[in-house]
C-alpha cells in the first residue's frame, strides 16, 4: 500500500466526486479518489449497453439483474448484494445505489436544472424548511461555468425562478409532445423547451455529439451525455495526479488528537481487508445517505457522536423529490405512421416548469411536469394486454390471430405520459442512521431510514393528478387506469423513489443547526468537505445534479484556496 | 430515470420480478483502472456476476417437452403467420417462453398449472391432450378462454381466461422483441441519426404544427459539429 500523503482524498466517483477530482486534480493538487465499485468506461465495448437491441438479451430487456432493466447502466439498484439497508417501523425508504466509477450519473436523467432565487430562500416566502445561507446570486457564476464545462440544452424563457444559463439549443418536440404542448397550454400549464445535459452541438474536441438513439440512460460511447466518469474522472486520471482506488469501500473518516481528518479506512473489496490512506484533507462525494454513514460511523474520543455530528443532525433533514404520474392514450396518435426514426435524445424535449402561485394553493412549493412517450424501441412488456385499449375505443377486447398484430400496431406510438416532480420540505425527524444491530457484508454498520411524507406532499400529489387529468382532456386524450384515490396518497410514490435523497449534512452559518458551513465544510473538523447534495438546505422543484455539481466547483475551488494558503 | 408505476407495463417498461442487483466482485485491482475482463460470449455488456446468472438459468430445467410442444401449438394459434410476416414459432417465441419462465420465476406455477387445466378441459371434452385435439377441438377450448369474461357467464372457464391472458402477453412480448417482430410493427429506431423535427407529411395529418417562435430556438443542425461559443448574455454565437 502506499505510504504518501495525498493532498485529498475523494471518496465517491459520482457527480461532486468527479467535479471535485477535475478542480483540485488540474489545481495540482495530488488526489486518491476511491470508489466502492469497479472500473467503468462508457466506451468500454465488454460492458457497452447502448445500441443493443432487446433479442440480444434472452430476457429481452427484463428486469430480472437491473431495476430498470438489462440496458440500463446502473451496477446496483434499491439492492446491492451484500449491502442491506434497514426500516424504522412502518416505514420505506428506497435507496438506489449504483456501485460503478461515475456512480448514478452513468445513467441519470440528464435534467438539469439551475435553481432559482426563490428556491434558496423560501423559508422567507412561507416560513417553512430553513433558508440556504446563500443565494442564487453567489452560485450563479459556478451555474454560468458548469454550463460551459459540462454542457446543458435549452433556451432562454427570461422566467425568474427558472434562470437561463448557456444553453446549446435544444431539439425539436417529437409529435406527442406537440400535443403535450397543445394540452398543456389549454389547460393553462406553461411549457418550454427541456433542459438537458446532452451535447446537441459541439463543445469541445473531447466529447462527440448526440446522434439521437434516446438511449443516455445506458450511458453514451461518444461521450454525448454528462457522465462523471466520463467527463471528469477518465481525463482526470489520464493527467496523472490521480491514483484511483476501485471496489474500495470506505468505512470511517480517521482523525487526530485534534480532531482533524487524517485520511480514510477503508475494505478492499478483492481481498477483504482493510486498508488505510492518508491525506491533508477529506472531501466526501459517496452520496448524500453514504456519506452520512461514513460521517456517523466515524466516531472517536474527539467525535463521539460521529464526525461532524455534534449537532446530532446528521442523516437528519433527508428528503427526496416527491413524485407522481399518469399515463394516457391519444387517439389522434393511433395508427401512427412508422416511416421515421424519433428516437430523440434520451428524455423529454419540452417540460412545463412550476407555473403556480402557492397563496391560492393548499400546498407549499411546485413540481414540474416531465413528458414521455412516442415510438421508442420495444422490450419486455411490449404487447401486455394491448387488446385492453380497445375498450376505449369499443373495440373487442382479448382475442387472438391476425387481430392481435393490428392491435399492436394500432397502439404503438399512441400512449403517453406525464411525471410530476416535486418539492418536498424537509424535516428533521426524516432521517437515516446507523441501525444499533445490521453491518453488510464488510462489517461496516448499515443505514436504517425513517421516512415519513406529510400533508404538504400528499396534498401536492393530489394537484399533480388533477392537472394530468386537465392537460390529457385538453390534448384530446384519454387518462388511463384509475386516478388514484387519498388512501392511495393520490399517487405518491415512496420517499426515496425518485432518487434524489438530499439534505442530510446541511448547511448553515450556526453549528448547531447545520452539519457544514456554507462552503460544505463541516464545522467540527475543517480540513473535511463535502459535495454531494448532503448540504442541500432543501431540494426545490429543480432535480439536484446540477446544483450539485455548481456546489461542487464551489467547494473544491474553497478547498484549492485553502491548499494553496497552507490552511489544509 | 424514470420511475414507472405498474400500468406501464401495458406497452412499455420492465416492471415485475424482484430485483437484486448483482455488482461486486469484478475482477480489479486496487489502485490500478484497469477495465472489467469480460469473455467474447458476452454479447450485451453484462458484468461478470451476470454472466454467471444467465449461464444458470439457462442450464436449468423447468418446462417438460409436452408442455413446451403445448406452448408452441398456442404460441402460432396466438400469432398465426401471414403473407408477410412469419409465426410466432418462426420467431422462436416458445423458446423464449422456456427462457423467461426460468427467469422470472413468477410466471412458472401460473405457466405450469394453466397448461394443465387445458389438457383437463381437452380431455373432459374430447378426452385426449390438448396437442393432440384437431384444429377444430383446439380453437373450440380458446374461442372459450381468448375473451375476458366480466359478467362471469362462463364461471368454468375463468381459469383458462386468466392463463390465455398470460401465453397473449408473453407471445407478443416475445415476437415483437425480435427482429421479425420489429419488421412486422415497422419499428424504425436505435440507430445514429439526426433528429430534425417530425417529418412534414406526418404533420400534415395532424392538428399540431411547429411554431416559428419554438423552431427559432431549436438546433440548426448544419452547425451542430460547430463548436459552441456564447457572449457574455448566453446567447450562442456559433
Amino acid at each position: 500500500m502506499p505510504t504518501k500523503i495525498y493532498d485529498a482524498i475523494i471518496v465517491g466517483s459520482g457527480a461532486g466526486g468527479g467535479m471535485a477530482t477535475k478542480i483540485l486534480s488540474e489545481a495540482g493538487m495530488k488526489v486518491a479518489l476511491v470508489e466502492a465499485g469497479p472500473y467503468f468506461d462508457p466506451k468500454d465495448p465488454a460492458t457497452m449497453t447502448q445500441m443493443k437491441w432487446p433479442w440480444e438479451s434472452p430476457r429481452r430487456g427484463a428486469n430480472t439483474n437491473r431495476a430498470f432493466g438489462d440496458y440500463d447502466m446502473s451496477w446496483g439498484d434499491w439492492e446491492v448484494e451484500g449491502e442491506p439497508y434497514t426500516q424504522e417501523k412502518g416505514t420505506n425508504f428506497m435507496w438506489w445505489r449504483s456501485r460503478m466509477l461515475g456512480g448514478r450519473t452513468n445513467h441519470w436523467g440528464r435534467i438539469s436544472l439551475r435553481f432559482g432565487p426563490d428556491d434558496f430562500k423560501h423559508k422567507d416566502i412561507d416560513g417553512l424548511g430553513e433558508n440556504w445561507p446563500i443565494s442564487y446570486e453567489e452560485i450563479k457564476p459556478y451555474y454560468d461555468r458548469l454550463d460551459k464545462m459540462v454542457g446543458v440544452f435549452g433556451s432562454k424563457e427570461n422566467r425568474y425562478n427558472d434562470p437561463d444559463g448557456f444553453f446549446l439549443p435544444p431539439p425539436k418536440p417529437r409529435l406527442h409532445e406537440l400535443y403535450y404542448i397543445k394540452g398543456a397550454r389549454k389547460a393553462g400549464v406553461d411549457v418550454i423547451p427541456s433542459r438537458l445535459s446532452i451535447l446537441t452541438k459541439k463543445l469541445n474536441n473531447d466529447r462527440g455529439v448526440c446522434y439521437y438513439c434516446r438511449q443516455c440512460n445506458r450511458s453514451c460511447n461518444v461521450y454525448g451525455d454528462f457522465s462523471s466518469s466520463s467527463v471528469f474522472i477518465i481525463p482526470a486520471v489520464n493527467g496523472g495526479q490521480v491514483d484511483l482506488y476501485v471496489n474500495s469501500m470506505v468505512r470511517t473518516v480517521t482523525t487526530d488528537e485534534n480532531g482533524k481528518a487524517t485520511g480514510v479506512s477503508f475494505i478492499n473489496k478483492e481481498d477483504r481487508k482493510e486498508y488505510k490512506l492518508k491525506a491533508h484533507s477529506v472531501v466526501l462525494g459517496a452520496s448524500a445517505c453514504s456519506t452520512a454513514r461514513i460521517l456517523l460511523n466515524s466516531k472517536s474520543k474527539q467525535h463521539p457522536n460521529g464526525l461532524g455530528n455534534s449537532s446530532d443532525l446528521v442523516g437528519r433533514y433527508l428528503h427526496d423529490s416527491t413524485g407522481g404520474g399518469r399515463m394516457a392514450f391519444i387517439p389522434a396518435l393511433m395508427d401512427r405512421k412508422t416511416n421515421y426514426n424519433e428516437d430523440g435524445v434520451g428524455g423529454l424535449h419540452v417540460y412545463s416548469p412550476w407555473w403556480l402561485d402557492n397563496k391560492k394553493l393548499d400546498f407549499p412549493r411546485g413540481y414540474h411536469i416531465e413528458v414521455w412517450g412516442g415510438m421508442g424501441m420495444p422490450s419486455y412488456g411490449v404487447g401486455f394486454n394491448v387488446t385492453e385499449f380497445n375498450k376505449l375505443i369499443g373495440g373487442e377486447v382479448g382475442g387472438y390471430g391476425d387481430k392481435l398484430r393490428k392491435d399492436v400496431r394500432r397502439y404503438y406510438g399512441a400512449i403517453m405520459g406525464m411525471e410530476g416532480r416535486g418539492e418536498s420540505i424537509a424535516l428533521k425527524d426524516n432521517r437515516c442512521e446507523l441501525d444499533p444491530m445490521v453491518v453488510d457484508q464488510f462489517g461496516i454498520p448499515v443505514l436504517k431510514f425513517n421516512y415519513k411524507w406529510s400533508n404538504h406532499e400528499r396534498y401536492q400529489a393530489r394537484h399533480m393528478q388533477d392537472t394530468f387529468e386537465e392537460i390529457i382532456h385538453a390534448m384530446g386524450g384519454m387518462p388511463l387506469g384509475d386516478k388514484p384515490t387519498e388512501e392511495q396518497d393520490w399517487g405518491l410514490l415512496k420517499p426515496g423513489q425518485i432518487i434524489h435523497e438530499v439534505g442530510t449534512t446541511r448547511m448553515g452559518n450556526d453549528p448547531k443547526t447545520s452539519v457544514t458551513n456554507k462552503y460544505c465544510q463541516l464545522h467540527d473538523a475543517d480540513n473535511v468537505f463535502i459535495v454531494d447534495a448532503g448540504p442541500f438546505v432543501s431540494q426545490a422543484d429543480k432535480n439536484c445534479t446540477w446544483t450539485i455539481m455548481a456546489l461542487a466547483m464551489r467547494t473544491s475551488e474553497y478547498v484549492v484556496k485553502q491548499y494553496k494558503q497552507r490552511n489544509i | 430515470m424514470d420511475r414507472r408505476d405498474s400500468l406501464k407495463t401495458l406497452l412499455v417498461g420492465t416492471i415485475g420480478g424482484i430485483t437484486l442487483a448483482s455488482v461486486n466482485s469484478c475482477k480489479t485491482e486496487v489502485a490500478t483502472d484497469a477495465p472489467l475482463k469480460q469473455t467474447a460470449s458476452n454479447l450485451y455488456g453484462r458484468t461478470p456476476k451476470e454472466l454467471e446468472h444467465d449461464k444458470k438459468v439457462h442450464a436449468e430445467v423447468y418446462l417438460n417437452e409436452h408442455e413446451l410442444a403445448t406452448i408452441a401449438v398456442l404460441c402460432d394459434i396466438i400469432l398465426p403467420a401471414t403473407t408477410d410476416a412469419g409465426s410466432a414459432t418462426d420467431a422462436k417465441v416458445h423458446e423464449f417462453i422456456e427462457f423467461i419462465v426460468k427467469d422470472i420465476p413468477a410466471h412458472q406455477l401460473p405457466m405450469r398449472g394453466g397448461l394443465m387445466w387445458l389438457d383437463l378441459e381437452a380431455n373432459r371434452r374430447f378426452e385426449k391432450q390438448f396437442i393432440a385435439c384437431s384444429k377444430e377441438e383446439e380453437i373450440q377450448i380458446i374461442e372459450d378462454i381468448a375473451y375476458p369474461d366480466p359478467d362471469n357467464k362462463k364461471p368454468t372457464m375463468a381459469h383458462g381466461i386468466a392463463f390465455f391472458n398470460l401465453m397473449r402477453n408473453l407471445t407478443l412480448t416475445g415476437y415483437y422483441t425480435t427482429k421479425m417482430g420489429f419488421d412486422d410493427l415497422g419499428v424504425n429506431s436505435n440507430y445514429a441519426n439526426v433528429w430534425d423535427g417530425v417529418p412534414e407529411e406526418v404533420l400534415a395529418n395532424h392538428d399540431v404544427d411547429y411554431e416559428p417562435e419554438w423552431l427559432a430556438k431549436c438546433v440548426d443542425q448544419s452547425k451542430r459539429l460547430v463548436i459552441a461559443e456564447w457572449d457574455e448574455e448566453g446567447n450562442l454565437l456559433t
